[in-house]
This record gives C-alpha cells, structure tokens and sequence, in this order.
C-alpha cells in the first residue's frame, strides 16, 4: 500500500457556484486525488482508490473504546458530554466492549496490576485499531516516577497519538482525536 | 528494575539542613489532660499516655491492643465507635521495634478522638483489631501490604494495593521508591469469592462472574468477582490497586509544596478540597493560619467543588442504570464551575491552587461577581435533576432499598460522608471540627433513614443545596481585603518583584526552593470534610524539608470494604447500582 503524499486530508469541496448549482456536477476531490477539470461525460463519477475511501470513512467514525482510570478519565467524560461534544466528528459510540471498537483512548495513571487487562484488552480488538495515550501518566507516568506505575504505556502496547497535559483540557483530546483523524485518512497507520 | 539517577557526581553528603525545634500543639494542656482522664479510665498498665500531641495519644503494650480498643468502644463514657485509621510508620533501627502501628479512633457521643501507637518490629504480629472494629480490614491489609507488619487472626492478610508479584514493602525506608515488577497476565491471581450460603434446593449451577476492572460501570479500577446462584449474588470480593500510584512514597521524596499536586489527584473530582486539607495539616504542624481572604477563596471553592464531586457522583450512578438525560444534564453545570476555577488559576480540574500558607494567586477581580451568576443558576439544576430521578419510576425502584447498610454496620465500618449520614447519622467534619470559619456559616447537615441508595442519592441533592445555602451567606458577606499568603519568608515564596529587587527577597526565595519549608519534628492530623466523607491527612515530620510520612485517610477506603457484604444477596443490576451511590473514586480509594 503506497503513503499518500500530501497533507490536506480535509475532503476539499469545490463549490465555485451556489449551492445547489455547482454540487450536481459531483465535484468532490478526496485526499489522494489531484484536482482536475472534468471531461465530458464523467461529471458524477468519483474518483479515488479504495483505500483513501476507507481512511476517509474509518476517520470519520471511530469506534471510541474509554479506557479511563484516573483524573484524565473525567476529562474525557467532559469531552464526551454535553458542553464540548465529541458527537461532532463522529466518534461518539463509546462502545465498553473492545470487539466493538477501534479507538482505545487510554486516559489516565496506568499501573502495573492493571497492565496486563490493558495489554488483554488492546489484543481484544479487532483491525484496523488505534491507540490515543491521553495525559501525562499514559504517555510517560506523569509525575509519578514510583514503584507501581507503568512508565507510559508503550511499555505494552503500541500508541499512536499522543495528547500532553495533566490533564489535557478536553479540546485538547479533541484536537488529539481530529490529529488522530488526519492520520487515518492519510492512510499512515499500518500495523 | 531501575535505579534512581544521580545526577550530580559529587553528591552533598553533610547533614540535611534541618529544623529540630519540637512540635507543641495549640491547645496541648487541655489535650493533655484529658489524655490523662481518659487514662484513668482505662486503667490499665499496659497503656501509657504520651503528653504534647495534638491528639490524646497512647502508647499501647502490643497483645494489649484488641483489649483497650474494645475498652474505648464498650465504656457507656468514652464511646470510641469509629474506626478513623490504622497505618504503619517505619522507623529503622529503632531500639524498641522498627515500625508504629497508629490507630485512631472517633467518639460520636463526646466528639472527640483518640490515637493508639503500637511498637513493632518485622518479626512479631499485632493482634488483629477486626473483631472489635470491621472497618480495620482493609487498613490492616495495607500496613501488610506497604510495612510488612503481621496481624494475628487477619482472615485474609494478601497484599491489597500493589500486584501479586510484588516483592519487598513498598513503604518501608529502605524500599527505593522507583523499583518496579513485572506482573505478566499468567501471574494474576484468581478470586474465588467465599460463598456463605448456597440453597440446596436451588434451580441454577452456581456461576462465577467477574467484573472489572475494565468495565462500564465499574468506573474504570475496580474489579468485583461474584458468584451467581442464577441472578442472585450468593458470594462476592473485591479487588482494587487497580491505581495505585504510590501517593504516600511519592510524598516522602518530595519537599512539602511538591506535595500539593498529588494531593489534587486524590479525589480527583473534587481537587480542592484535597488540596486545603493537606495544606491546612501542615499549617497547623507550622503552627500558622492561612490570610483570611484565603481562607475564604478556599471555602468558596471547597464548596462548589462538593457540589461539582456530587453532580458527578449522582450523574454517573445513573448513567450506569441507563438514565443518560441526567448525564448530559448534569455535566452541564459542572462545567461552569471549572470555569470559574479556571478564571482563578488557570487549571480546571486539577487546579493545586492553595499553598502552604495560602493560596497561589488571587483570584480574578470578578470572583464574587462569576460565583453569585453560578449561585443563581445553580438551583435550577438541581432542581431538574431532582425531577428527572425522583418523578422517574423506574429510577425508583431500581434504588429504593437497594444496597441497604445499618447504622452499626456503617460506623462499624468507619464510613464516614453522605454514605454515613444516609444512616441516619448526623455528623460532619463541618461541623464537628470546624475549619476555616464554617462555624460562622449557617447551614444543615441532611440525614436520611435507611442507609440504601436511594438515601445516598437524597442525601447527595440536599447536601448541595445545603453548600448552596453557605455561598449565598459567603456572598453576602463579600471578599476581605489582604493578601492571599502569610508573609512568613520561611513558608511562603516572596513576590516576584521583591526578588528582582531586593537582595534579602532573593536569598529566602532561593532558600526555599533549595531547602523547602521546614515545620517542626512532630506528628499531626487535620481533617476537613471532602465529597466522600472524612479527608484526613497525618504528617510525620522529621525536620528535614521532605516529609518523614504522609498518611491520606482515604473515605473511599472505609466505605468501599463493606460493599462486597452489601451486595450478598442482590441482583448484579443493583450491585452496579450500589456501587455508583458509593461514589468510589479510583484515585482516593487506592492512592
Ligand atoms: S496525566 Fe495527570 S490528570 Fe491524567 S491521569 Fe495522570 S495525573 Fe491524572
């Protein structure tokens, strides 16, 4: 599978006319795809490779699997409810069960009895999966350099974004979830 | 696993700089005296008093221990009911036994309290106090667990707070606080919960189930394991640890304001109130009060936070009975405390606002103006909640007698907060100890009768508005002038411009930061009311800029022993019912 080049993973929509005048021609360029003038006859064909479309799709709906264990847990709460939303990019189906999710957001202190449900729990999903170290603690053990706690959780499992802050304010496990996004439309995340 | 890094190749090896003047507590006659009456009451050889403590404190004769608590408990005079803690503290090569055993207990009829010492070493076991007092169970687990202190007759003395393959006592001096062990899965231990009674005549296999520590409505850490005779639970433990992260030793190698930000990740939900406690105990080991414009920041904030700790407690206990609405309903004001605590000092939910001697910044100029907008919109809030659970049949009877504890079984236990008052029992730190000036507030301590969840959740919406009612009079009374520290270069750093400026500024700050604060050799406690119940905080001071020992009374600890008992013959829907009105938080709970 090739890496996509470039960077504006933001499906761009070409709406030079009103709306409504200009959308039935279908111009819509997903990432991956150069812009170009359509010829005659292909106006509502939409073209892109497989792949691109997945990313785009998997992006758009995560499957978030909470694994909160401490403060960094409320925040997330936080960002969940009402106030700040997550529901607006499509990620909020917090699913408990890991056969049911794709994104494992580990938020919070993760200490050495609870390493091995993390690890059970991570190969319990099924592919494609992501991993979101949110906080201090998940990505390094925060403050506490101690006898119980588990310096990061790349000790155990495989991270692919990291949100810093003790805790993050829920806009930033926003931005860390839609940074997550951009990775998955880009098609970067293989495993 | 690891070593600690050294950094400096030339390690300072001379004595710490140290403060060696002794400790004398405010009050100490009188505390003396009545150390020596209650003596006298007991009557006994085997128990000597210690004079100049901030508590009447024993010395007690190790086999002697179980005989004088039952004393204390039984005697119709003294009426010691509560078990408040029992903790170890090491102290090597001590010629009379390495460790202490500290016990406190709490009389409900004479408010008042008391403090047992046992000397110990490794080798000789204390008598397990569990057939006086229940609510020990855990706190004796935990003194094994960190001290590797031996309690005789202990039905089940196991490790509680770190893993199975543990090695060492994490807490003992000589333990380096960065070493490490490996658990892989193949070393988890099974639970096998005891089952009391299983009928004969019974439909169903007995199943066990496990739930936890991964779970929805187990909160994130803690692990329950039960046993199923068809819906019915017949046997159940409970496991935690699940976050343990080592407050107490991460406490002993940093200085005293290092302290704070662990503090805030205690009871995390309510950060505040965690931080005032701890650094309201060391005040008093100093022996200094905070400015009384602080002092009332503090309160205010204290009491938002209760609000924002029961908001949670209450909106997650229903969203684990599937009644969502309240959860986005009541997150909602939630947020508009934080931001007023944001507006203060910059953070939201774990702010570590306060420091030893006062608070870090002042607050914003409109602070009472943002408090009285959030007092004004706050009863509705509640109100609606209130309608939402109250009016709502199903919320009812899924808690209506569901999770049910007795008033005995409850101080027995040594629970303390809403859990206790929902008993029916009216005591809150507030009141009983009063601290930063709540006696000068008028307000309520709301009861209810039956000790189930649905008593818990009732006391829960009064006990807000009840906080309600003490930042209106707060209010009304306005902010004091002053400052928001002690002018003590010994506690507090100077201000900035000063230290740009002032060639004695600078030297004490650089002191400070160098050699940190230095209170006096001795021990104390203070207790402040947290959103869980009783949040007390020990100090044993050495006189060196660390703390010799930094033990939490955690509540959680307290309530969260009887839940297995609790639950035996329920349902596993009330059991995750129970369990949220508990209002356990992973956090306090294992430290
Ligand atoms: S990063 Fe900070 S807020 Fe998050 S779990 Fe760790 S200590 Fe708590």
């Amino acid at each position: 599978m090739s890496k996509i080049e470039h960077n504006d993973s933001i499906i761009g929509r070409k709406y030079a006319d009103l709306p409504g005048q200009g959308a039935e021609k279908g111009a819509i360029t997903l990432p991956g795809e150069r812009a170009r003038e359509p010829e005659a006859g292909e106006e509502s064909i939409l073209l892109t490779t497989l792949e691109t479309a997945m990313g785009w799709v998997r992006g758009n709906s995560l499957w978030p699997m909470p694994f909160g264990t401490a403060c960094c847990a409320i925040e997330m709460m936080s960002m969940l409810a009402s106030h700040y939303d997550i529901a607006r990019f499509g990620a909020e189906v917090v699913r408990f069960s890991p056969r049911q999710a794709d994104l494992m957001i580990v938020a919070g202190t993760i200490v050495d009895k609870m390493g091995p449900v993390l690890k059970k729990i991570y190969d319990q999903m099924p592919e494609p999966k992501y991993v979101l170290a949110m906080g201090a603690c998940a990505t390094s053990g925060g403050f506490y350099r101690a006898y119980h706690v588990m310096q990061g959780i790349d000790e155990i499992v495989p991270v692919d974004i990291w949100v810093p802050g003790c805790p993050p304010t829920p806009d930033g496990l926003l931005y860390g979830i839609l940074k997550l996004k951009e990775k998955i439309e880009r098609g970067e995340i293989r495993r | 696993m690891s070593t600690p890094t050294r950094f400096s190749s030339m390690p300072y090896t001379g004595p710490a700089p140290t403060n060696r003047s002794p400790y004398i507590p405010k009050g100490v006659d009188a505390i003396d005296k009545r150390g020596e009456e209650i003596e006298a009451k007991i009557a006994a050889p085997y128990v000597t008093s210690v004079p100049g403590q901030d508590l009447p404190t024993f010395i007690v004769e190790r086999e002697k221990i179980v005989e004088v608590l039952r004393k204390l408990k039984e005697d119709t005079e003294l009426r010691f009911e509560l078990p408040v803690d029992l903790f170890g503290v090491d102290y090597p090569r001590r010629p009379e036994g390495r460790f202490d055993v500290v016990y406190q207990l709490y009389s409900f009829k004479n408010n008042e309290r008391v403090r047992l010492v046992v000397h110990t070493d490794e080798d000789k076991a204390v008598p397990s106090s569990l057939p006086v007092f229940q609510g020990f169970d855990w706190f004796e687990r935990e003194a094994w667990d960190m001290y590797g202190i031996k309690f005789d007759g202990h039905y089940n003395l196991r490790r509680i707070l770190t893993h199975e393959m543990f090695q060492g006592h994490a807490l003992r001096k000589d333990y380096d606080p960065a070493q490490r062990w490996l658990l892989t899965e193949k070393d988890v231990a099974k639970i096998v919960p005891v089952v009391e009674h299983h009928p004969e005549d019974s439909d169903f296999e007995q199943v066990t189930l496990n739930l936890g520590p991964s779970h929805p409505a187990t909160h994130g850490t803690l692990r329950i394991v039960v046993t199923l005779d068809g819906e019915r639970i017949i046997g159940a433990d409970t496991e935690i640890g699940y976050l343990h992260r080592c407050f107490e030793k991460m406490s002993e190698t940093h200085t005293y304001q290092q302290v704070i930000p662990f503090t805030d990740r205690l009871n995390y939900c309510s950060a505040i109130i965690n931080n005032v406690g701890y650094c309201m105990a060391v005040e008093k080991l100093l022996g200094i009060e905070a400015p009384p414009r602080a002092q009332y920041i503090r309160l205010v904030l204290s009491e938002f936070m209760r609000i924002a700790d029961h908001l949670v407690c209450i909106a997650t206990n229903v969203l684990d009975m599937g009644a969502l609405t309240n959860f986005w309903y009541l997150f909602q004001p939630r947020e508009e405390i934080y931001q007023l605590v944001e507006a203060c000092c910059g953070a939201r939910l774990l702010p570590t606002y306060t420091r030893v001697g006062g608070l870090s910044v002042d607050a914003p100029a409109n602070f009472l103006d943002m408090a009285k907008t959030l007092v004004k919109k706050l009863p509705k809030h509640i109100d609606d909640a209130e309608k939402l659970l109250l009016r709502n049949r199903i919320f009812l009877q899924r808690v209506e007698g569901v999770g049910a504890i007795t008033r005995e079984s409850a101080i027995n236990h040594g629970y303390t907060g809403p859990c206790l008052r929902a008993t029916g029992v009216a005591y809150d730190v507030r009141k009983a100890h009063p601290y930063m000036g709540y006696e000068t507030y008028d307000f309520d301590i709301p009861v209810a009768e039956g000790g189930d969840t649905l008593a818990r959740t009732l006391v829960r919406l009064e006990e807000m508005r009840q906080s309600l009612r003490i930042l209106r009079q707060a209010i009304d009374r306005g902010l004091p002038a002053g400052p928001v520290i002690v002018d003590d270069p010994y506690v507090a750093l100077p201000p900035k411009e000063k230290v740009y400026n002032e060639m004695e500024s600078l030297i004490y700050h650089f002191k400070l930061i160098m050699h940190g604060i230095q209170p006096p050799v001795g021990e104390t406690y203070f207790q402040v009311e947290g959103g869980n119940g009783e949040l007390g905080f020990h100090l044993v001071s050495d006189g060196s800029k660390n703390p010799y020992r930094v033990r939490v009374r955690p509540p959680c600890f307290a309530v969260y022993q009887a839940f297995r008992k609790m639950i035996v013959g329920q349902t596993i829907a009330d059991a995750i019912a129970t369990l949220g009105s508990l209002n356990i938080i992973a956090g306090e709970l294992d430290r």
